[in-house]
């Protein structure tokens, strides 16, 4: 009887992340009227797909026991840098090119790619703690986005018929009334589950996290795991920083600002552990909704942008006290088991 | 160059230099063809540093190895694989928050235009398992397996590779139960059958005239002796084991012990281990006032352990300790150092010392409130003490607030066990108190040993050094796999009897039985 109980408690903290999301969306229906119409949802899907997909890429990190501060200030380069290329083309001794749309996107997928290549590089070559690194190309890549136009917005990221740059505003746009980037945040996730759970690399990068000292004695190439993490990360943020700039109409030099906070919240209450070795995508995609939810649902309901901060901040504290309490829990019914099947 | 049929792979003159020590020193080493091959030596002896270039996992400082008549080096334990050499590692090194087939598969995954096929791992893992005699299902997670049957995952890695021709086994047996062993055992034998060379290492002697073929004597990094299994006793391999020089003077003691009272006792004492087993079993042992007691014993026999419960580090030990005659509820450390405990811990620069602090700092560290006038320090007085202390134990220091490192190994060890002192201890528990420093200085903590047990402390020491043991302690408890094993007095401190009693604890059940 009380194992009985105890496995019904067990299931429902596995799913405590989805069951919490499930009880918001029915308190938030009830508080604002609004709050269940396509409007409202599409513009929740918009969001989540912004901190999801950052998120996914925080995963990996966090998985290999790292964090990624320099997310929030991707987005702002990625898109300085792409409204800039529209905008004013690329100068090079005295003649002046215009990129179309697809090489601008590739051009900064690579750029995302690359800061976390110098991200990972730095934590495992040098051995500079993986806060410290990320803090640091925060304020980098924060003042490289300021310094692009002297601290201005790009206000024409539309492009010119003439030069061939039209089009990146469509990663903004509906098509067939759902958000661009809810479709690229749903591909994202598809490759992203695939990688970590049916793919070598997948277990590579749980081993890691898990017992890095073994890894290595398994052959792991522990730091090429490691710097792939943070590449994915960057590859991550500079879509957002795409998507992101394509939403607002304008590249802006403090956009993403403390959206890396975001990330790490959604990937933590999708259960990933912060000293690595475990985590799930899916967590992850429903740890984005539950943030995202919180944030429009409050919003909407009028809540002050202050006490957003102390719910927001409540809810991550609130979501690991009670994963600690599962894994307790575990670790008891574990022992149980096997004090039983003596 | 080198060819030999009956050798799968040799070593030649092989050096390991680690900043401070040299590991090995011109190792040679064959490695014989389906044979299983035992390594013996004490620890530190260089088993395992010769082990991992072996496997790849550490690169020589010099020397060449051959295989199959041609000179390789392994830069990485991925380029050892490629040769069909496995190791088991002597600490397992598995992923607890992964799968039974997760942690067998892993960097040996079977895969499907690159998507993993987990159906083959768990078809493997079962079929391996199975041979193992050990049908845990394979999607268990590692964390939740109880030590033996962890260990039994950590052999079943290196059998699903089908090029094994090597296969490198670290103390395979030290977790695992009689039952366990001898199934160990079958699998090794069919490996040999099947052409597969061994390399065995463990400390239970009983096992290796059991299972081995031929045996390898290694100490202080250098190689003694070799011989086959059928040519040798017991006996022989002690002797070559532990060596006969170094001898060091044997203190003569002024107090007649039989006389002294008891300072402590301890009574069935057990400490639990994480996932099943015991640290310390059953264990039974008293201190006289002014008495050297040791402790010896292998590694990971408890013997730190103990110490640890009677300075309050243990709080989910039970059993009795009686304490001037009283029984005493064991408190928190600050407790057990206001009772009269005081302790020089094993690892001197993780556990003894602060390295950011002076030497006169590090001296007072443990008595501070004595120096405390109205709660603020009184400088004069803590610097007053740590010089009489300085003077007492002859610490060479040209100035007392230079930083600690600034001073030999042997002068640090001092000022730790002037830390000790300075608390104003009844019991003085010392724990390797001669590791990591030089003969003189070596030679000088004994006679500081033996100059306060004649002024009345009572002292404990562990020490894995038979003969340092056996030149300063009065008495000696030997621990085996948790469990005290002997209780030698005067003429009974016999290396033999040390030794034997040392493996005694390790059950494959033979010996517990008699």
């Amino acid at each position: 009887m009380k194992k009985d109980n105890s496995q019904l408690i067990m299931t429902l903290l596995k799913g405590r992340t989805f069951i919490v999301l499930i009880l918001l969306v029915i308190f938030f229906s009830f508080a604002s009227k609004s709050f269940l119409s396509l409007n409202t949802l599409t513009m929740v899907a918009k969001h989540v797909a912004l901190y999801g997909i950052l998120a996914l890429g925080m995963t990996f990190v966090i998985i290999t026991g790292g964090i990624d501060l320099s997310v929030g200030s991707v987005v702002g380069l990625v898109g300085m840098l792409a409204g800039g290329l529209i905008q004013e083309g690329l100068t090079i001794g005295g003649k002046t090119i215009y990129f179309t749309v697809p090489a601008i996107i590739i051009l900064m997928l690579c750029i995302g790619c690359l800061i976390g290549l110098v991200n990972g590089l730095i934590i495992t070559k040098l051995n500079v703690a993986a806060f410290i690194t990320t803090l640091g190309t925060m304020y980098i890549c924060r003042g490289l986005a300021n310094l692009r136009s002297g601290g201005a917005t790009f206000p024409n990221i539309g492009g010119f018929e003439g030069l061939g740059n039209v089009g990146l505003k469509a990663l903004g746009a509906n098509w067939l009334g759902i958000p661009a980037g809810v479709y690229v945040f749903a591909i994202l996730s598809i490759i992203a589950a695939l990688l970590l759970n049916r793919t070598p690399t997948g277990w590579h990068l749980l081993a890691v996290g898990g017992n890095e000292k073994s890894a290595k004695l398994s052959g792991i190439k522990s730091d090429q795991v490691k710097i792939l993490a943070y590449v994915i990360s960057g590859f991550c943020a500079a879509w957002i920083g795409l998507i992101n700039t394509a939403q607002l109409s304008a590249a802006h030099p403090a956009s993403g600002d403390g959206w890396e906070m975001n990330a790490i919240a959604a990937t933590v209450l999708g259960g990933t552990s912060m000293s690595g070795g475990s985590g799930t995508i899916i967590g992850t995609i429903v740890g984005a909704f539950v943030i995202g939810v919180i944030n429009d649902g409050m919003t909407m309901c009028g809540v002050s942008e202050f006490w957003q901060k102390i719910i927001r901040g409540a809810v991550i504290i609130l979501a690991v006290i009670i994963d600690q309490t599962q894994r307790n829990l575990q670790a008891k019914m574990a022992l149980q088991a096997r004090n039983e099947s003596k | 160059m080198f060819e030999d049929p009956n050798v799968v792979l040799h070593c030649e003159k092989i050096d390991k230099i680690y900043p401070g020590t040299k590991a090995l020193d011109g190792v040679s080493f064959d490695l014989l063809k389906a044979k299983v091959n035992v390594l013996i030596g004490e620890n530190g002896a260089g088993k395992s540093t010769l082990m991992k270039m072996i496997a790849g996992i550490e690169q020589p400082s010099s020397g060449k190895m051959y295989m199959d008549g041609q000179e390789v080096y392994f830069r990485d334990i991925n380029d050892a694989r490629a040769k069909g050499i496995g190791i088991i590692h002597q600490e397992l090194s598995l992923f607890p928050n992964l799968t039974v087939y997760q942690n067998i598969f892993m960097n040996h995954e079977q895969t499907n235009f690159g998507l993993l096929n987990d159906s083959a791992h768990i078809e493997g893992a079962k079929k391996v398992l199975k041979r193992l005699e050990h049908e845990i299902d394979p999607n268990t997670l590692v964390g939740d397996l109880r030590v033996g049957q962890q260990q039994m995952v950590e052999i079943a890695r290196n059998l699903v590779s089908s090029d094994l021709r090597v296969l490198i086994m670290d103390e395979p047996t030290s977790s695992l139960s009689a039952a366990e062993v001898k199934v160990l055992f079958k699998i090794m034998r069919e490996l040999l059958e099947q052409g597969i060379s061994i390399v065995y290492i463990s400390h239970r002697l009983e096992e290796i005239m059991e299972i081995g073929d031929h045996v390898t004597i290694l100490r202080d990094g250098k190689y003694v002796a070799d011989a086959d299994i059928k040519d040798i006793k017991l006996e022989w391999i002690v002797e070559n084991m532990v060596g006969k020089n170094t001898q060091y003077h044997r203190f003569t003691r002024s107090i007649d012990l039989d006389k002294a009272g008891k300072i402590l006792e301890v009574k069935n004492l057990y400490l639990p281990k994480t996932g099943g087993g015991w640290l310390l079993d059953n264990v039974n042992m008293f201190l006289k006032k002014g008495e050297v007691l040791g402790i010896y014993g292998l590694l990971g026999a408890g013997r730190s352990e103990l110490f640890e419960c009677l300075m309050g580090m243990h709080p989910e030990h039970s059993g009795e300790i009686f304490y001037k005659n009283q029984k005493m509820k064991v408190g928190t450390i600050a407790d057990q150092l206001n009772a009269g405990f005081a302790i020089v811990p094993e690892d001197r620069q993780r556990q003894g010392l602060v390295q950011s602090l002076d030497i006169c700092k590090n001296a007072s560290l443990a008595s501070l409130s004595d120096f405390a006038k109205f709660g603020l320090m009184d400088y004069t007085a803590e610097g007053a003490a740590v010089d009489e202390e300085i003077r007492e134990l002859h610490i060479k220091v040209a100035d007392k607030t230079l930083p600690i490192l600034s001073l030999s190994g042997g002068n640090q060890q001092k000022v730790v066990i002037a830390k000790g002192l300075m608390t104003k201890p009844e019991i003085l528990l010392m724990d390797e108190p001669s590791r990591g420093i030089d003969i003189g200085a070596k030679t000088e903590v004994f006679e500081i040993i033996h100059e306060f047990s004649e002024r009345g402390l009572s002292i404990i020491v562990i020490s894995s050094e038979l003969k340092e043991i056996m030149a300063i302690a009065d008495r000696i408890y030997v621990l085996s796999n948790g469990k005290c094993t002997a209780e030698l007095k005067g003429a009974d401190i016999t290396e033999d009897n040390l030794v034997r009693a040392s493996y005694a604890g390790l059950g494959t059940g033979k010996n517990q039985a008699a």
